[in-house]
Formats: C-alpha cells, sequence, structure tokens
C-alpha cells in the first residue's frame, strides 16, 4: 500500500510559507479558476466533487457554502478551524506547517464562492509556532496579488486574520470558536439558527476545517473528475490519518479514502510496537468508537464507519496493546471530555462527571450490574440532549466499549480485580 | 409573517413563522416543563429539561428555542421525552443541596416545582455533591450561597445585559463551573449596585434578600418605640406577596398588618415623596433660573445614585441633592417627630418597608444621619414583612382597614406614583408647572412619560420656558442616556432615572417579577392616584404643615441640613 500524496505534496519542500515558491509549484491556480467562475458554479464544483467536512462530522462541504450563498448580507465571513484539540491528532499542525498557503487559498476559494471578503483562521493555543509561519503566509500571499484588495486583478478582495484559542477543546466546536473569536466565554450557541444563517459575529458564515479548505484548492486546480476518482463512491479524495498508541510508526499519513484500517495499521505503520498483542482500536479521536481486533478489517470511508456505530472523525488512529485494560482507556476518554465540557449545559456538565465517577467506580472493582444500567441510561440521555457535539459524542467511547468489551466490565465488577488496571497504578498516575 | 402547520401531539395546529415549538404547544394548552427558560428573557436553552421529539431530527430539541417549520410533527411526552428530562433533572438534583425546608425559597422554588411536576419520587443515583463554597452575605441586600446555583444563566443577564453592571460571571468549567463575583470577589467588594433584580430572576435559592426581619424583633425585645414607613409601591405588592393577585390595592389592611406586628406609628412614604417633591422641584426651578447644572437627574433611586457615583463619578454634580423619599422620612423621623411626641430619638426605631433592596444598602450610608442617628435603622423588603406577616398568624385577606397615623399619614398621588417609571417626573411637573405659572393644571394627566419604553422624552411649556425632560429605566438606558450627558449631546433639562424595570413597582423587594404583574401592578398605582383627594405634592396638608412649623421652606437651611445629601466617587472599587 502506498501513500497517496496530494495534501502533503509539499511535505519536505523548503520555504512553503513563500508564496512564491507555492506558486512555482502549481499553487493559487484552483483560486485562478474559481475567480473566473461565479460563486454559484464554485459550489457547483465542489457539489460535484463530492468533498465532505474533514474536521468530524463528513458534512456535505457545498451545502455549508450554499446557505451562507443564499442568505443576504452584506459581511460574510470564512473560518478555518485550526482548533485541532482531539486528542492525539495533528494533521492540521502538519499540513498548517508545510503547506499554508494551500489552507489560505482553500478560504479565498470559498470566500469568493459565498462572496464573503473576510477570513479568520482559528488557531490551536498550543499551536504558537504556526502562527509566524501563516503570517509569513498571509503576507507573501498579499504581495503576490493571491490575498488582498485586488486578487490576480479581479477585482475580488478577501482578507485573512489569525485568532488564536486559548486551550478549550470546546473551542473547536462551530459556535463556541464564533463565541471565541468575537472575545466571549467559549460556550456553544443552540441552533437553528444554523452558522450559514447567522455565525460569526451573526453573520452568515461558512466555517471549514484546515484539510476541507486544503481540499478545495486541490479540487478547483485539478478538477472534479480527477477528485472523483480517487476514493470510494461516496467518499471521494484523499484523507490524513493520524496514527497514534502502541503503533510501531506513528504519524501523519495520507491515502485515498477507503483504505483498510487493518492494512494502514500493521502494513503500512509496522503493527503494534514492540511486538506486543493488539487489544483495541479508536477511531476518530477521543469520541470516536473503541473496536475490538476483529472489527478493524474495514475500509476508512466515511460512510463505512458511520455504518458500523463509529465515526472516521478527524481520521485519528489510536492503536491500543494487549498491555492496557479497555476501561482505562474509558476512564481517561470520559475524564477529558467532564474535564473540557465548558459547563454550559446540564447534560454534559453533569453528565460527564457522572459517567466518568461510576466508570472510575467500576475500575476500582467497586462497581455493580446496577451502575452499569446508570450508564446507559445516562449516556443515552447526554446523547440525545446535550446542547453541543462534545456532549453528543462524549458517550461514544463509554457505549462502544461497553458493547464491544462486555466481558472487560463484568471483569471488574463487584470487587473483582483487574491486573492491567490495578489501583497502585492509577494512584501513580493521578495522585 | 406567513403561517406554518405543525401537529403537536397528533393536534394540528397553525401557528405564525419563527414562533417557538414552546409557544406553539402553549396555544394548545400543552405545558412542556421549563427551567432556565425566562418569560422576559432571551431564550438560553441549558438546562436542557424542555426536550422534545421533532420529526427529522435525531436527537431530542429544545422546545424553547426551537422554531416551528411547515410538516412539521413534534412529541412532549414521550417515554423517551420524559426519560431524558427526569435524568437531566437528577443530574441537577445531585448536584444541589437538598436543605429545602431551611431555604429562603422554599415553596417558591422553580427547582422544587419542576421535580414535583416530573414526579421525582425516587432517590438520586449519584452521590449528591455540594460546591463547598462558603455563602456570601457581606452584601446588604444580597445573600449569595453559589452551591444552589444551577448555572442557568439569567442573573448573568440580568447583571451584564439589563443593568450593565457587570458584577456576576461565569467562572471554571465543566462541574465545577460557578456564577458568582469574579477573581476571588465578595459582593460587598464589587461594583453591585443592590438592584436585586438576579434575585428575582434567580430559580432557586442562590441569590436571596438579605433578611432583616430578626432586627425587628430585637428592636422590639429591647423595647424600643417602632415607626414605619410604607413606600407607595407597597400597598400594590404586598397583597400579591401574600397569595392575591398582582395588582391589588391593600393599604388599609396593610397599616392594620403593621400595627399588629408591633409597630408603634405607622406613616406613608408618599408624604416625603411629596416632600421630595417639593425639594427637587424647588431645586430644578433653581438651577434653571441660575444657570445651575443641567440636566438635573433624580436621586431617589439608591441603586442608579451608587451606579452613577461608580461609573459616571464625574457627573454626580447633575444628582439632585435632595435625599430619597425613605431618607427624608428617616431624617424627619428622628428629629421633627421625635421633637413633638417627646420621644427620645435614641429609643426610636426607624423601619421602612420597601419595594426595593438597594434601599438596605442606602440607610446604611454612612452620611445618612443628619438626625444624629443612623436615620433609618432598617429597611425591610415586601417580601421580608409577608414573611413576618405569616410568621405572626396574621389572615391579611381578612384584616379590617385602618388609616395611617398622623403626622405623616398624608399622601397626594403625585407621591402615590413614585412607584412607578415616569412617576417622579410626572409629580414633579405637576408642581412645578404650577408654582412657575401660577396657573391650576387641567389634566394631570402627564401620558408622555408613563409607559414601559425604555426612554420616554416629554416637553412642557412652563410659562413660556420650554422645558425638555426624559424618563429611562433600567441601568442599561442610564447608562445610554449618561453617555449622552458626558458627550454633550442630551439636551434636557431634568431626567428621571430608576434601576429597575418598570420603576420601583418591579422593585427586587416586591414578590417575583414577569412583566405581565408589574404591568397590572403599575395600572393600581395609577387608579390609586386617580382616585386620591389630593393629587399635588404642594397640595398636602401635612407637608404645608411641616414646612411652616419646622422646616421653613424649601431649600431653607434647615431643609438642606435634613433633606440633602453628597455623593461620593466610588470608581476605585472598578479595580481590580
Amino acid at each position: 500500500m502506498k501513500e497517496m500524496r496530494v495534501l502533503l505534496q509539499n511535505q519536505g519542500k523548503e520555504n512553503m510559507s513563500d508564496a512564491a515558491v507555492y506558486i512555482e509549484n502549481g499553487g493559487y491556480e484552483g483560486l485562478k479558476k474559481a475567480l473566473e467562475m461565479e460563486g454559484w458554479d464554485v459550489i457547483q464544483t465542489l457539489k460535484d466533487a463530492g468533498l465532505r467536512g474533514r474536521g468530524g462530522a463528513g458534512f456535505p462541504s457545498w451545502l455549508k457554502l450554499k446557505f451562507a450563498y443564499d442568505t443576504q448580507s452584506e459581511d460574510k465571513y470564512i473560518v478555518c478551524n485550526a482548533d485541532e484539540g482531539e486528542p492525539g491528532t495533528n494533521k492540521d499542525r502538519v499540513l498548517l506547517s508545510c503547506d499554508p498557503h494551500s489552507i489560505l487559498e482553500g478560504m479565498a476559494i470559498a470566500g469568493k464562492a459565498v462572496g464573503a471578503r473576510k477570513g479568520y483562521i482559528y488557531l490551536r493555543a498550543e499551536y504558537p509556532q504556526i502562527v509566524p509561519i501563516i503570517t509569513h503566509a498571509i503576507e507573501t500571499a498579499k504581495q503576490a496579488g493571491a490575498l488582498g484588495e485586488n486578487i490576480f486583478g479581479s477585482g475580488f478582495e478577501f482578507q485573512i486574520s489569525i485568532r488564536s484559542g486559548a486551550g478549550a477543546y470546546v473551542c473547536g466546536e462551530e459556535t463556541a470558536l464564533f463565541e471565541s473569536i468575537e472575545g466571549r466565554r467559549g460556550e456553544p450557541r443552540f441552533r437553528p439558527p444554523y452558522p450559514g444563517i447567522q455565525g460569526l459575529f451573526g453573520k452568515p458564515t461558512v466555517l471549514n476545517n484546515v484539510e476541507t479548505l486544503a481540499n478545495m484548492s486541490h479540487i478547483l486546480r485539478n478538477g472534479v473528475e480527477w477528485y472523483q476518482n480517487i476514493g470510494t463512491p461516496t467518499s471521494h479524495g484523499t484523507k490524513l490519518f493520524t496514527v497514534i498508541g502502541n503503533v510501531a510508526q506513528r504519524g501523519v499519513y495520507e491515502f485515498p479514502m477507503g483504505i483498510n484500517l487493518k492494512e494502514l495499521i500493521f502494513d503500512v505503520c509496522g503493527g503494534v510496537a514492540d511486538g506486543k498483542g493488539l487489544l483495541a482500536v479508536q477511531t476518530g479521536g477521543a469520541s470516536g468508537a473503541i473496536i475490538n481486533p476483529f472489527q478493524i478489517d474495514i475500509p476508512l470511508d466515511i460512510d463505512h464507519i458511520s455504518a458500523s456505530g463509529g465515526r472516521l472523525g478527524c481520521g485519528t488512529i489510536f492503536v491500543i496493546d494487549d498491555s492496557n485494560c479497555v476501561l482505562d482507556i474509558v476512564r481517561n476518554n470520559i475524564e477529558f471530555f467532564s474535564h473540557e465540557s465548558c459547563g454550559k449545559c446540564v447534560p454534559c456538565r453533569e453528565g460527564t462527571r457522572r459517567m466518568y465517577d461510576l466508570i472510575q467506580k467500576i475500575c476500582a472493582g467497586n462497581g455493580t450490574v446496577k451502575d452499569m444500567l446508570t450508564i446507559r441510561d445516562l449516556a443515552e440521555t447526554v446523547r440525545s440532549s446535550a446542547l453541543c457535539g462534545l456532549g453528543h459524542s462524549s458517550v461514544v467511547p463509554v457505549i462502544s466499549a461497553m458493547d464491544n468489551f462486555p466481558e472487560v466490565f463484568e471483569s471488574h465488577l463487584d470487587g473483582d480485580y483487574c491486573e492491567k488496571c490495578h489501583m497502585q497504578r492509577r494512584v501513580m498516575k493521578h495522585g | 409573517m406567513a403561517n406554518v402547520k405543525l401537529t403537536i401531539d397528533s393536534i394540528a395546529v397553525e401557528v405564525p413563522e419563527g414562533t417557538t415549538i414552546l409557544q406553539a404547544a402553549k396555544s394548545l394548552n400543552i405545558n412542556i416543563p421549563t427551567l432556565c427558560y425566562h418569560e422576559d428573557q432571551k431564550v438560553k436553552a441549558n438546562c436542557r429539561i424542555c426536550v422534545v421529539e421533532v420529526n427529522g431530527q435525531k436527537l431530542l430539541q429544545t422546545a424553547c428555542s426551537f422554531p416551528v417549520a411547515d410538516g412539521m410533527t413534534v412529541v412532549t411526552n414521550s417515554p423517551r421525552v420524559i426519560r431524558a428530562r427526569r435524568n437531566t433533572l437528577e443530574l441537577i438534583l445531585a448536584h444541589h443541596p437538598l436543605d429545602c425546608l431551611t431555604c429562603q425559597k422554599n415553596n417558591s422554588c422553580e427547582l422544587q416545582n419542576i421535580a414535583k411536576e416530573l414526579n421525582m419520587s425516587k432517590p438520586v443515583r449519584y452521590e449528591v455533591a455540594s460546591r463547598n463554597l462558603p455563602i456570601d452575605s457581606s452584601s446588604p441586600s444580597i445573600v449569595h450561597d453559589p452551591n444552589k446555583c444551577i448555572v442557568c444563566g439569567r442573573c448573568l443577564e440580568v447583571c451584564n445585559e439589563v443593568q450593565t453592571v457587570g458584577v456576576l460571571a461565569k467562572e471554571g468549567r465543566s462541574f465545577d463551573v460557578v456564577v458568582n463575583p469574579p477573581y476571588g470577589k465578595v459582593f460587598a467588594d464589587t461594583a453591585c449596585v443592590n438592584c436585586g433584580q438576579c434575585m428575582q430572576v434567580c430559580p432557586v435559592g442562590a441569590l436571596t434578600i438579605h433578611d432583616d426581619t430578626t432586627d425587628i424583633y430585637m428592636a422590639q425585645e429591647a423595647g424600643k418605640t417602632l415607626a414605619v414607613q410604607v413606600a407607595p409601591s407597597v400597598r400594590t405588592t404586598i397583597a400579591e406577596a401574600l397569595g392575591e393577585e398582582p395588582g391589588t390595592v391593600s393599604t388599609g389592611r396593610l397599616v392594620t398588618a403593621l400595627k399588629r406586628l408591633g409597630f408603634h406609628y405607622v406613616f406613608d412614604t408618599d408624604f416625603s415623596a411629596d416632600l421630595t417633591i417639593m425639594e427637587e422641584g424647588n431645586e430644578l426651578l433653581h438651577r434653571l433660573n441660575t444657570g445651575g447644572v443641567l440636566p438635573m437627574i433624580t436621586s431617589c433611586c439608591p441603586a442608579w445614585v451608587k451606579f452613577c457615583e461608580t461609573f459616571y463619578p464625574q457627573y454626580v454634580k447633575h444628582l439632585s441633592s435632595a435625599k430619597s423619599p425613605q431618607q427624608m422620612f428617616g431624617a424627619v423621623i428622628k428629629t421633627f417627630f421625635a421633637e413633638r411626641n417627646q420621644i427620645d430619638p435614641q429609643s426610636l426605631f426607624s423601619v421602612s418597608v420597601m419595594p426595593c433592596t438597594a434601599k438596605k444598602y442606602e440607610c446604611k450610608r454612612y452620611e445618612m444621619n443628619d438626625s444624629g442617628y443612623q436615620d433609618v435603622d432598617v429597611a425591610l423588603t415586601v417580601q421580608e414583612l409577608a414573611w413576618m406577616i405569616r410568621t405572626a398568624g396574621i389572615d391579611f385577606k381578612t384584616l379590617p382597614e385602618t388609616p395611617f397615623d398622623s403626622p405623616f399619614g398624608l399622601g397626594s398621588g403625585a407621591g402615590e406614583i413614585f412607584a412607578a417609571t415616569g412617576g417622579v417626573m410626572e409629580a414633579a411637573l405637576r408642581t412645578v408647572y404650577e408654582v412657575v405659572t401660577g396657573q391650576t393644571l387641567e389634566s394631570l394627566d402627564f401620558h408622555a412619560v408613563r409607559g414601559v419604553e425604555g426612554l420616554k422624552e416629554a416637553e412642557v411649556n412652563l410659562a413660556g420656558t420650554i422645558v425638555k425632560v426624559a424618563v429611562v429605566h433600567t441601568l442599561s438606558q442610564a447608562r445610554a442616556i449618561m453617555e449622552r450627558v458626558a458627550a454633550g449631546t442630551a439636551d434636557y433639562h431634568f431626567i428621571e432615572v430608576m434601576a429597575c424595570p418598570g420603576g420601583c413597582i418591579g422593585g427586587a423587594g416586591n414578590p417575583i417579577r414577569s412583566w405581565k404583574k408589574v404591568l397590572r401592578r403599575t395600572a393600581s398605582v395609577y387608579d390609586v392616584d386617580r382616585k386620591l383627594p389630593v393629587r399635588k405634592s404642594h397640595e398636602n396638608k401635612e407637608v404645608r404643615v411641616l414646612y411652616q412649623d419646622y422646616l421653613g421652606a424649601p431649600l431653607s437651611e434647615k431643609s438642606e441640613h435634613l433633606l440633602h445629601t453628597k455623593y461620593i466617587n466610588r470608581q476605585d472599587i472598578l479595580r481590580l
């Protein structure tokens, strides 16, 4: 299995934050094409290409653009979600570092499509090293006429500013991100109204993940047909995968949509590290499903993973070896969500903590069958009633682990002892 | 706007576009339970109690925020919905001290109500957790128990958007999120103006009235002579606080109740409201005639005065130096009244019953002792008086009527309408007009300054001089007009400011408000005014007697000493 480098085609090349270098490598050709098109034709192109969001939900990108396109407003905004907060994920960091102009280009294309003149890059607080790269990229792009008041002489204006987060995971949620940019506490808003109608500063806004925007540049540059030929019938294009955990060769890889998960782990990444056995795999980040080794022979595309109860999410593959306990992983996950809940809505604020308490109780060997029932009951409420995606998806690792590893839970109940996650280790870790 | 058709619980309904599911259900008499929702506030959708099933939506949606659409099918009471509501409520209960029996909000708590509504009859499955934070009773007006807070966000909207005082904020996140004065401050160390509107919207006992009723019992036990004054609003809201309809006027019963509670003298603050008009009206005329600082701004509202001292200290010279009716009364009771009745002022305990929590703070201002003693010892709110009446076993509904005591028992309609926004302005105009023109007003009703618009303006022709006046209520409106004063673009002569929405009748000492209730109370206030024999302050005989026998004239030396005050710069409190 060989990597297919589209988004990462410029990785390793020097001075890629210089617009001139990017242009030498064929950059801004997509934007030039978009500038000659009507806004709607750009959206139609993305629709024909079948581009879907790379941030997690896999929402059709053209639809987001259409909502903002259809809404009349003097001001509209394009926002790049670079608040890559999913634990273990760093594909956006890699992309922003090695090919920043592909993202700027994508933003300008989206701006042209919906008639927005202003874009924001909301950058993760933990990525300060990216700030000078993007700043330099924006400056040189302006000098090259690829950004600014009169882009490539077309009369189209598009400006980009950077806004840095402050370390809250929830600010990766689009409306919490808007609140943060507007200078308020990062808490999500209820929907509707949807961002395409009323988003940043109350104006129609299109928010896309870093990777999605980079895809737009390549689709406009290389055409719909080229894009459709990559990937699976329902998920086109390539996808960046961050493979982490107990795997021999961790890193960010780019493959066409539909690559087999088992092949990715064993053939591409060299299998489980240190010769250990595979215990479980979590796909899609901390809010993804935890599955058994016998469940990993599946193609990684958006619909396939969704159908099997998980989600492709941001494309993070967390490999867990058999020296770990699944329950410990679950506890860690739910502790993360409990900690990162903004505290606005009750089910997430209170529910994630209570789920953590119950999981912790089971970990300590004090859980009962009743606690298991409570967790399931509570999880369904949190999933269906929470205000935003953080709450909705926080229960996925818990429920998927309970479904896929029932024996692990049972073995911890009623005072049973788990050799892998015994008390002493936990105390050392969290004491 | 076009109408949309939908079905709720299999009942077809047609409602205007933009209606929420909650409103549409209400039109069918389907009461979807709510907790963070407040009819006078923005939709918050954070408690998630009002969730319903909507066709085409995989997840449950909040009825308070979700707009209806054509062909929508909504289910408001399926087992799935009820289970989600109960589970969510259970989470709140598990993080709330269940000490209902000793809580001020017992029986008036929205969390209690909803627990009853959802039939929460099983024990909570989780270990009940407490934030273990200290109770803040540093404020003379407000007691803050952060442990009871359910983070609904209502007080935040009031404090930050309606009043723009900005004392309350959310701190921390997730399970540890807390609403409080940030950076570890207590209320007394903040810019809090004591308006208490946060308490009016708090659904639970997190923000409650600083209960001063014990002080009354202690004064009684100490054998003091108790004199009480009753603010204009109180006769319109005390019955409501004791379970009667909003807007029920109960002046005579109120006096009887106070007598039965052991107050020796029961006076009417309407009287000192008239006194305020005499002083303030003459001060306005003085400023108009001598080129004084204009616009002059009313100073009856202690929350507004503190707001001005804190946020606009360089403009306190615009404030009328006249004290509020409460403080004028306090000064007169411990001087003129004490002398007349040969009571040692030291053994005289002066109490006021107010629709206001800021009055508790005002009577404790250090300069409010012109009588030589603290002019007003305790300011009770309507709610506290209602508790005392209940505690004493007095059946308010069946009480006979008693008139106020003399010499301060007579108030004019002008004093009465101090209760409503625009009332002080209207009262002042009635007097100022007749003093300046020497003519009798044909119509006493200045409709331009009545009503609940945030900013009301009027022009009055005073013997050829056009006087421009403005009336604002809520401190966000006050802030807006002060910005204009600061910019020199507020070309008014006289401005009335009241901190609470609707004026004193919407004050935080009253029973829990809603705009609907405030409007009914306001109607009663103007009704009382219309029926009173005397409707102009300068025609109040008892006020005339006070001037003849004791004060001399408005703005005389004695008046200045007892009835006027000074203001200070409080900007320092804004420093962190």
